[in-house]
């Protein structure tokens, strides 16, 4: 019935729509199995893409020549630039995305993909010889052949769904767990773990009161992810801020003694920085409320999502409590909120690659690795199907590094260090942030997806010529003098020093008050950037103001890459090394590292046991 | 390791004192890098050295500009045959510290970079020089040394400052992260970083920082000089034994008493300290107004000394005389050597009758300054006695010269920290340099990140190379 296929992908999520596409499109054959054909990409939490480092991470995505931005930019209802007040380095694309039509355009995009079939089933198992992996089992007992398999789980292995005292199997409200391959995989060697998310109820948007909420906005010029020709959303959808206050908190605490969380029957770790909302009156006892996101979920739904509401109370406590919400006294639920607990595997039992060292042509990608978001699923999964077709055809695996992209950021802390809690970006996470802007992800990316296949000439050719024109723009300010009296009165009025002698347009640039568009009053200025495009000017503009700080971090990274070219050899026995501290020559048998750098990012690792490291290896 | 290594830090010329810290005959800089012959060749006087072949010596002078810093030999190493593999230099000087300091420092400012610890043997093992025996007891030095070497380190630092240092750097880290939150977390509900709050941590830093590195004691010798006062009573012999220990007529000489109204500064060089010695007016109950000033003087003159030379001449003058003087003269910390002088005029005196609870015997030196008889042993009295002082001093904290850079690098980073606040530039900017000022610190107090692993590798490797 089905032929060996290069890649199978487990999974239509985020992270699996991803996979699939990437194997796909650099020429790989593919399958992607997935229990249920109808939601394909579905938004299983918040109806959002990006935010802050979230956004940078779908923009590299796109950059590298992956669906999501697309798919997002697509069926966007709101844009809004997060962080405008902050430095270039923090802008954070993020949109209220239709649920509905956000899964269907993956589905369309994907349908349109070549060389890549779909199969709706669940599989229980995976087919292991000689230590590498040859194909999957599936609930029907057939077994497809391939030459590599990508994991992209999510939330579904052994998922279990937790409403106050009750509970259920579910990958997903309303979606079947999936059973078996968790087992497998303990028998195969790999170690598993629990963990636990949670999200909102969602209500009828017709029962609310929306005169007693802030009306949160999309931005005057809605921008896009992608850096294709998406279109930019029109006539962009409100969204709300209500507060919930102590009587909510009050009501919320009678449903304690049922609760999953307090009462222990969740076992698994959840997230610190994404609490529900029975964690956050408990942990944050002196504040008297908390913010609440109410974010429609389409363009013609009235289902709203409840952000800020995550919640495994008892359904009814639930009602009774947000119903104490201003604007939600009338409320009626559409689905209640709950926790899901799911098995995941120690992120540290992976190479760079997101193959698995015990099982060879095995990846994971997504929350299967201990992430949580759209974002961080998606970019593994992209990086998964990368890396199985470069395997499949013997070539160098594709890695990022930490000052590449906040992909490199994330795969590398999460081989490395692993994860206790469900792991979601932050900005903070990088060490060179102002070199890994969202506006730049083209710049840093985009030449590498073209040297893997993802990318064509054109956009190539784009992603160049946006390089060469802000050169040029910085150039031509280097050059270009203005005179006193054609920018005097612009000066003043940005409450700077005027000049009394002619001036270099940089040196009027690197002033703190002064933005391009200031300089842009000027009419040969304004002439003479008519030619180029305002992302390629804001990003020159950007590059200049930034100088400092970008060679500051390009710097920074120098000194840390040197440490990434000393390769260690992964087969090396450390056990034999009587030197190292007992902990070292644990991490270091157990996470295997390819370089210096690597080993030195392992914790537990210390500098002296880097150092008879160093001493022993490479010989 | 065999492989091509390709490492940009490997491109820098590096310079460091290969032989131990403190007063040796002689002290070895080390050079080591492409240009270690072109820039040690930049500020010597003698052959042109990048013509000489490898592996021989060279004597000649080191020169700041027309300023001989030191007689030297300079011993040639070229790549590929050298410890390093590189081109090596070895700079053999005069032993004192502010020699070497200072022709160090004059290396550093022709485009050398002071090495980390264990920077040479680093790049001799990075290079392939060194074989597996070797490695393997350098391998097990550092897992039993590494531990030591840092409570070494530590004890360097006195009073308690490392722990002040992590505690600021702890509420720094708090701070950085107040930041961080207003970064990731800006469109929620959280709380800004109070910007004020934030100078003034900065300012409480720099303070502790600006003390640490102002009292690095090579340091301020070389800046400042060892402020050192001579006095004694009238005719005493002051101003001809500054001549002595100058070798010139400097002040006025004459045998009328009284004849230095005022005081008068000089500087000398011994072994690479410098010395500010300040002749002064005679101490005596003068009657005449202009002498009552210079006695005045003489007393101020003191309290902003390090060390006195009480000069006495040893027919006039009894042991309860000099300790009345003495009495009145002794300021807390002064060093005070007594100087019994005019020996040549009554050989059979005992100096240790000088002896009291205020000058021990082993700071009286008997002299004759006129004959520039012991003056020597003087020189050597007030080297030893300056060193033992930048050494012990409570106002020393930092003597490696390490911490002295990490604590200037700190000052300089948390500069612009400041200048970013005034600037009132973006928290991801801010950031940036509360991070490396982090860094910084961080060498100090031993809490080490990744970016400072190269310097601590190979740690131990250092010692005696």
């Amino acid at each position: 019935m089905f032929k060996e296929y290069d890649v199978i992908v487990v999974g239509g999520g985020h992270a699996g729509c991803e996979a699939a596409a990437a194997a796909a499109n650099m020429g790989s054959s593919v399958l992607l199995v997935t229990m249920n054909m109808q939601v394909i990409g579905q938004m299983s939490c918040n109806p959002a893409m990006g935010g802050v480092a979230k956004g940078q991470i779908v923009r590299e995505i796109d950059a590298l020549g992956g669906y999501s931005g697309i798919v997002t930019d697509r069926t966007a209802i709101q844009f809004r630039m997060l962080n405008k007040s902050k430095g270039a380095a923090m802008w954070s694309p993020r949109t209220q995305n239709d649920r509905m039509m956000f899964a269907q355009e993956w589905r369309l995009m994907l349908e349109q993909t070549e060389n890549l079939d779909f199969w709706q089933e669940m599989v229980v198992g995976l087919i292991v010889k000689n230590g590498q992996v040859r194909g999957v089992r599936t609930s029907l007992g057939l077994e497809i052949l391939s030459k590599t398999v990508v994991l992209t789980n999510g939330t579904f292995l052994n998922g279990l769904i937790h409403i106050g005292e009750k509970n259920f199997g579910g990958g997903r409200a309303g979606e079947r767990a999936a059973v078996g391959l968790t087992a497998q995989l303990i028998e195969l060697g790999f170690e598993a773990g629990r963990m636990k998310t949670g999200t909102p109820p969602r209500v009828d948007g017709r029962s609310l009161d929306y005169s007693k909420m802030e009306q949160q906005e999309g931005d005057a010029k809605p921008q896009r992810f992608s850096f294709t020709d998406t279109p930019l959303v029109s006539k962009q959808k409100c969204c709300w801020v209500t507060y919930t206050n102590p009587q909510v908190h009050e009501m919320l605490k009678t449903g304690f003694e049922q609760s999953p969380m307090f009462t222990g029957r969740i076992k698994g770790v959840g997230p610190r920085y994404c609490p529900s909302i029975e964690d956050k009156i408990d942990r944050f006892a002196q504040r008297d409320r908390h913010q609440l996101f109410v974010e429609p979920e389409g363009w013609s739904t009235v289902e709203i999502y409840v952000n800020g509401f995550s919640t495994s109370l008892a359904e009814d406590v639930q009602y009774k409590a947000l119903k104490l919400v201003p604007g939600f006294e009338n409320v009626k639920f559409f689905r209640p909120g709950y926790a899901i607990e799911y098995d995941y595997f120690p992120p540290i039992q992976l190479t760079h690659s997101l193959e698995t060292k015990l099982v060879k042509n095995l990846f994971f990608a997504g929350q299967i690795n201990g992430t949580t978001g759209y974002e961080e699923a998606a970019c593994q999964g992209l990086m998964a199907g990368i890396n199985a077709h470069q395997k499949i055809n013997n070539k160098e695996p594709f890695i990022l590094k930490r000052s590449d992209a906040y992909i490199g950021v994330l795969i590398d802390d999460l081989i490395n260090k692993g994860t206790e809690e469900p792991y979601r970006m932050f900005t903070s996470r990088a060490e060179y942030r102002i070199l890994m802007r969202q506006d730049n992800a083209d710049i840093r990316l985009t030449p590498l997806g073209h040297e893997l296949g993802l990318i064509g000439e054109e956009r190539y050719e784009k992603t160049q010529q946006k390089q060469k024109d802000g050169d040029a723009i910085l150039d031509t300010f280097r050059k270009m003098s203005i005179k006193p009296e054609e920018v005097n009165a612009i000066l003043e009025v940005n409450g700077t020093t005027p000049i009394n002698q002619k001036m270099k347009l940089i040196n009027l640039l690197l002033r703190p008050q002064i933005k391009m568009n200031d300089l842009k009053k000027v009419p040969k200025v304004a002439e003479y950037l008519a030619q180029f495009d305002e992302l390629t000017i804001e990003q020159a503009e950007i590059n200049a103001k930034y100088a400092n700080y970008i060679i500051k971090e390009k710097e920074m990274a120098e000194k840390m890459n040197q440490l990434e070219e000393v390769k260690l050899n992964p087969s090396f026995n450390y056990e034999k090394l009587q030197s190292l501290s007992a902990e070292a020559r644990e991490k270091l048998s157990k996470i295997k590292p390819v370089t210096l750098g690597q080993a030195s990012r392992i914790s537990g690792v210390s500098p002296s046991d880097i150092s008879v490291l160093m001493v022993h290896m490479g010989r | 390791m065999s492989q091509k290594y390709s490492h940009t830090d490997l491109s820098d010329t590096i310079v460091a004192l290969s032989t131990p810290q403190g007063v040796g005959a002689i002290g070895v800089i080390r050079l080591s890098g492409k240009d270690a012959i072109a820039i040690c060749d930049s500020v010597f006087t003698g052959k042109n050295l990048l013509k000489q072949a490898s592996h021989t010596l060279h004597y000649g002078t080191i020169q700041d500009g027309k300023q001989v810093i030191d007689e030297v030999v300079v011993a040639l190493f070229k790549a590929p045959r050298s410890y390093t593999t590189e081109n090596v230099v070895e700079v053999s000087c005069h032993g004192s510290p502010y020699i070497l300091q200072k022709v160090i420092t004059l290396f550093i400012s022709r485009g050398a970079r002071l090495a980390k610890a264990g920077e040479f043997t680093l790049r001799a093992f990075l290079n392939g020089r060194l074989d597996l025996s070797q490695a393997e007891a350098v391998a097990d030095l550092i897992a039993s040394q590494s531990e030591s070497a840092h409570t070494l380190a530590m004890q360097q630092m006195r009073g308690g400052f490392s722990s002040e240092i992590a505690r600021l750097r702890q509420k720094l880290i708090d701070f950085a992260s107040l930041v961080e939150l207003e970064l990731d977390f800006g469109e929620e509900d959280v709380e800004f970083a109070d910007r004020q709050q934030l100078v003034s941590l900065v300012q409480e830093l720099q303070v502790l920082l600006r003390k640490l590195i102002q009292s690095f004691a090579l340091g301020n010798a070389i800046k400042n000089g060892v402020a050192t006062v001579i006095a004694g009573r009238p005719n005493a012999g002051k101003s001809t034994l500054l001549n002595a220990i100058l070798n010139e007529e400097r002040a006025i000489v004459s045998d009328i008493a009284g004849t230095t109204r005022d005081t008068i500064e000089e500087v000398v060089n011994i072994k690479g300290v410098q010395f500010r010695l300040v002749d002064t007016a005679g101490i005596r109950d003068a009657q005449d107004q202009i002498e009552a000033i210079g006695v005045q003087k003489t007393i101020q003159a003191i309290q902003k000394s390090t060390i006195l030379i009480y000069v006495f001449d040893v027919i006039e003058l009894s042991p309860e005389e000099v300790h009345q003087d003495l009495e009145k003269l002794q300021e807390e910390g002064l060093k005070i050597i007594l100087v019994a002088n005019k020996m040549d005029l009554n050989p059979f005196t005992k100096p240790e009758q000088y002896t009291s609870n205020i000058v021990p015997n082993e700071q009286i030196v008997s002299a004759s300054a006129i004959n520039h008889m012991n003056i020597e042993h003087l020189k050597e009295k007030l080297y030893e006695v300056a060193l033992a002082h930048a050494l012990n001093s409570e106002s020393t904290i930092v003597s490696n010269i390490r911490h002295f850079e990490a604590l200037q690098k700190s000052q300089q980073a948390l500069d612009d920290v400041l200048q970013g606040i005034e600037n009132q530039v973006s928290g991801e900017l801010l950031a940036l340099d509360i991070r490396m000022a982090l860094e910084y610190l961080g060498t100090i107090t031993g809490e080490v990140t990744t970016e400072d692993l190269l310097g601590n590798i190979f740690s131990n490797f250092c010692i005696g190379k």
